[in-house]
């Protein structure tokens, strides 16, 4: 129970948990309970919230969330047990005896509608005007529970200044409630703890280090704590009047790539259940709201592939054939910008173990202003560029002063799957009822390599079905080309592939067992940061690390809510429709391959690629000046 | 040398005042064995003097049988409650009890160290106390292999920052473990998940007090004093109107009124008993006795005579918990801040009487609702003043005020 890490200012929550029910339901221990007068049986230790679920009594909620450690803070799942004298929270109290529960007692619905009361009497601004109108937590209980009125009014004038520094995540805490989800989902969930309880009593807010703004602290903006925020304090920069502005100039030639996860997950938006995707119905929607052209992303995840695969051979070759000590394996993904982010301030004196290779948003960005731009015959000035991201992060990513190697900023605008939502209803769209298009070329081309990146595992999963191809002219030892032990969402993977009858250009690989860690979630990462610096990672050779939980499917740019079992669903879906593909390998892509012959003629990692699509990092620290 | 210790008068007490030699308690209970010790605590009825009341010994009896590699005294010297200051008394005066009643707790719940978690406030005695705990080890009553026997155990001293929250047992648990104070859920109870998630037992300072005298003298001897429900004697600490304030010992049971005329309070109005956190009581039930049972009290009296708005006491009273609220929980941390715009609103007679009630069925919610102990008890003052002095407060002049 005790928490490791006692250096940390920003606290943990985690002591306050209930001890968790696993280890006592193993040995088949049921305890009998009384719900609302009925008899139920559950596991030894099981939570009256859960108890209750399973046994289809619903029990409102507000700071409970269930990728997140309890906090009982908000008291609104407050039943009554028998012999306690004051009511309990379902979320915290583990049944260890035969309790009788009530959950719906006069005492209980008073205390919870008096509750929702006193939250609404301290939560400024008006549903009307509220970027989750329609999908906020708050506004559901004050409906569930019959709230037609301010009893103990309601705040008139905002007490805080919305703190919009960041590129990525904007937080008004004149609409927070208190629940610590974003505290939690920062500090447990991420284990950065950019965000913490400040001050006290009904000072009390959600803060940063000193109160810094969230642009000058250690946020790495993943976005995390936007998706579990039950309200709207939490909100990603939108730039979408921007892009409608651009879209509204006859002068501007607007083009928009799409990422797999947004694609599995946007139906969401439209009331569709978890698990389906609509990537081409999303194709003729993005042209009538008036984009000139849209791509796909998994084109430049291919070519991420063949850029950062043949940056893992040349490492590999200098450290097997030409014993350079100075070589940095394992080599470690680059295309999460929150975990880029993350890195950059947690562990910057290993930032050369990262890839140089841009994300594949990034390296779209480039190519559409250099490539596209002249085989288009558009003058680069007038082109912006629109990646549809499920990611908070992305929009810090195409700002970085950077990533500008086209001449112009690459990308324009990182735009998430909620933002785009909303611009598709705006454009009185209705997504699922809209007929299905290919992509525009010369970018419509992508394999299935590129679309499972939007899963944990995904890019190495890409990166070893065309590194092994390349090195032994077989395909992966696996059927059907699905690496098993890349998927699924343990919080990290470790695998390997041996490397045998290796071409000729590649003998130097022969018998060598390549070792790949795939970890998603930055708490996760920091664990295998702690074992690259305890020496344990030196025969690993190559490591997926995504920010986000479940990966890009799972990023802060997302339909709200999530959870575990929404996640899983996006993740069947990309994996459902990448087996129908006829292309799932990236260097079986033919663009890619027709941008290497007329483009990039250098070749990958050639000097070209290098200058558009390679980057470098920045040694940020944790320590905030 | 410490002239913050010397008293105005000498004390005198049935049993934590009635005398003590150090050393004594440590050496009968070694003689002891555990379960004899836990039955004595257990016959005696000792409660915690902190205000909850809890058993002492069931405290100390689930901790004794977690198991655990580490258990954990914590004495709670946080002493925060408005209007008490019989804590202070004890650690100036009877060091020794305090340090002796952890060291036989731990002793017999197989602990092996003790914190005494100090109010920020109380930085003045650090000095002080920090040498009374070189004195002891010097003595070998504290340290390894205590009086020559195999039991050690040894005690440290930790400062709070002066909050009040942090007098919740698992607050102050939090703070212990250098964390923001805020009360944890519970269950799990610190007798089994506490300091470091090892079993500990939090007792009160006077709690711990108690102990050496009932080791030494026997279970039966304490019950002697106060009721059957409230056994043994308490300290209360009495400040306001009247001619005697300070620290008492007196046996539980005794009447309000008979204190007031023990320490010649005169025209009293009202009485607060518990502190800001306890409830407010008129005349007409100054027959009420102190005791668990009746009126409870972690000591703090605070009397009030007729020259004394009572409005303004609920004032002060609420906007004590609208600053000391952790802020962790919602009807602790706006119940307070709305039962607190209620009482200006009272004091600008812009109320009308259905709102008052709702603020009152809003304070019983928070009294049920809250995580801990202090949104559960804060309204107490504020449902205690305006039922008792409702005359007063809303027909001044025997008419009702502004509408």
């Amino acid at each position: 129970m005790s928490r490791n890490n006692f250096s940390r200012v920003p606290v943990s929550q985690k002591a306050h948990t209930v001890k968790s029910s696993g280890d006592l339901s193993g040995i088949g221990s049921c305890v009998s309970i009384e719900i609302n007068e009925k008899k139920v049986s559950v596991p030894l230790g099981t939570t009256i919230l859960d108890a209750c679920r399973n046994s289809q009594v619903h029990i409102p909620t507000l700071c409970h969330h269930e990728d997140l450690c309890v906090a009982g803070v908000c008291r609104i799942c407050v039943v009554e047990v028998e012999g306690m004298k004051t009511l309990q929270t379902a979320c915290t109290f583990p049944v260890t005896s035969p309790v009788k529960v009530k959950t719906t007692s006069p005492v209980v619905r008073k205390a919870r509608r008096r509750i929702i009361e006193l939250l609404l009497s301290e939560h400024y601004g008006e549903c009307c005007s509220c970027i989750r109108n329609g999908n906020c937590e708050l506004q559901s209980l004050a409906k569930e529970y019959g709230v037609d009125n301010y009893t103990f009014g309601h705040i008139q004038k905002p007490k805080y200044e919305a703190d919009s520094s960041s590129s990525s995540v904007i937080r008004d805490m004149n609409k927070c409630v208190l629940c610590r989800r974003c505290v939690r989902t920062c500090i447990d969930l991420q284990e950065v703890g950019a965000l913490e309880a400040l001050n006290r009593g009904n000072e009390t807010m959600i803060g940063t280090f000193l109160d810094k703004p969230l642009s000058d602290v250690i946020c790495i903006n993943c976005g995390q704590c936007i998706n579990r925020c039950p309200t709207g304090a939490l909100y990603t920069k939108d730039p979408s009047d921007e892009i409608w502005k651009a879209i509204d100039d006859p002068k501007k030639h607007v083009v928009i790539q799409t990422a797999p996860s947004p694609r599995a997950a946007i139906g969401e938006e439209f009331g569709i259940e978890p698990g389906h995707s609509f990537t081409q119905e999303l194709n003729i929607a993005l042209k009538r709201i008036g984009y000139d052209k849209v791509f796909d992303t998994n084109f430049t995840a291919d070519l991420t592939i063949i850029e950062e695969g043949t940056e893992l051979l040349s490492r590999l070759k200098k450290a097997l054939v030409n014993k350079d000590p100075s070589v940095c394996l394992p080599q470690f993904t680059s295309c999460s910008p929150g975990w880029v982010k993350f890195i950059e301030h947690f562990n910057p004196e290993y930032l050369d173990y990262l890839s140089t290779a841009k994300s594949p948003q990034q390296m779209f960005g480039a190519i559409t202003k250099t490539f596209y731009a002249k085989e288009a015959g558009i003058d680069p000035a007038d082109i912006i560029t629109v990646a549809l991201m499920p990611c908070s992060a992305k929009k810090f990513e195409c700002s970085r002063p950077e990533m500008t190697d086209s001449g112009f900023k690459d990308v324009d605008f990182g735009l998430t799957t909620r933002e785009l939502a909303q611009m598709i209803k705006e454009a009185g769209i209705y997504l699922p009822e809209m007929p299905k298009s290919g992509f525009d070329d010369p970018f419509g081309e992508a394999s299935g390599a590129g679309l499972i990146f939007g899963a944990t595992g995904g890019v190495m999963e890409a990166a070893l079905r065309t590194v092994y191809e390349l090195v032994t002219g077989r395909e992966v030892p696996f059927k059907n080309l699905v690496i098993e032990p890349c998927r699924g969402f343990e919080g990290i993977k470790q695998a390997s592939v041996k490397l045998e009858k290796c071409v000729e250009k590649y003998n130097w690989l022969e018998g060598v067992e390549l070792k790949f860690i795939v970890a998603h979630g930055t708490a996760n990462a920091k664990k295998v940061m702690e074992m690259l610096q305890r020496g344990e990672l030196k025969d690993v050779h190559f490591v997926e690390i995504m920010a986000c939980p479940g990966g890009c499917l799972g990023g802060g740019g997302q339909p709200i809510p999530t959870s575990e079992t929404i996640r899983s669903k996006r993740a069947e879906a990309i994996y459902k429709d990448e087996e129908g593909l006829p292309v799932r390998k990236s260097h079986e892509n033919s663009h890619v391959n027709y941008l290497y012959e007329n483009f990039l003629t250098d070749g990958p990692c050639g000097e070209l690629s290098h200058k558009l699509l390679h980057t470098h990092y920045i040694k940020r620290g944790k320590f905030i000046s | 040398m410490y002239p913050h210790l010397t008293s105005k008068e000498k004390r005198g007490g049935p049993i934590l005042f009635s005398g003590y030699n150090r050393g004594e308690g440590i050496k009968k209970a070694f003689s002891l064995k555990r379960e004899d010790i836990l039955f004595e605590i257990k016959t005696s009825g000792l409660k915690g003097r902190g205000g909850a009341g809890f058993p002492a010994s069931t405290k100390w009896m689930l901790t004794a049988a977690a198991a655990a590699e580490k258990k954990f005294i914590v004495c709670n010297a946080d002493e925060g409650e408005p209007g008490t200051f019989k804590d202070r008394v004890l650690l100036l005066e009877y060091p020794a009890l305090v340090f002796e009643g952890m060291i036989i707790a731990g002793y017999t719940i197989g602990a092996q160290t003790g914190i005494v978690y100090l109010r920020g406030e109380y930085e003045f005695m650090l000095e002080f106390l920090e040498e009374y705990l070189i004195e002891m080890r010097n003595d070998n009553l504290l340290g390894e292999n205590i009086l020559g026997s195999n039991f050690s155990f040894d005690i440290s001293i930790r400062l709070g920052s002066g909050a009040y929250v942090c007098g919740e047992e698992t607050a102050l648990i939090e703070s212990l473990e250098g964390y923001r104070g805020e009360p944890r859920n519970r269950p799990p109870y610190p007798v089994n998940t506490g300091y470091m998630g090892y079993p500990t037992v939090v007792n009160n300072v006077e709690t711990l007090s108690s102990v050496p005298h009932i080791i030494l003298k026997g279970a039966e001897w304490f019950r002697k004093f106060g009721t059957d429900k409230s056994t043994g004697s308490k300290l209360f600490s009495v400040s306001g109107d009247c001619e005697k304030q300070g620290v008492y010992e007196l046996p539980w049971g005794l009447t309000i009124q008979e204190l007031l005329d023990f320490v010649n309070a005169k025209n009293t109005k009202a009485v607060q008993v518990g502190g800001a956190s306890g409830v407010c009581l008129p005349k007409s039930q100054f027959n009420r006795k102190l005791a668990y049972e009746d009126a409870a009290t972690g000591g703090s009296i605070i009397i009030f005579n007729k020259s004394r708005n009572m409005l303004k006491v609920l004032k002060n009273f609420m906007e004590f918990f609208v600053e000391e609220s952790c802020g962790q929980c919602t009807p602790c941390r706006v119940g307070n801040v709305k039962l607190l715009e209620g009482v200006e609103k009272i004091e600008k007679g812009e109320y009308t009487l259905s709102y008052i009630n709702t603020l009152k069925e809003l304070g019983k919610t928070m009294k049920a609702a809250s995580k801990c102990g202090l949104g559960q008890t804060s309204p107490n003052s504020f449902i205690s003043i305006l039922d008792n002095f409702k005359d007063e407060i809303f027909y001044p002049n025997g008419k009702r005020s502004k509408l």
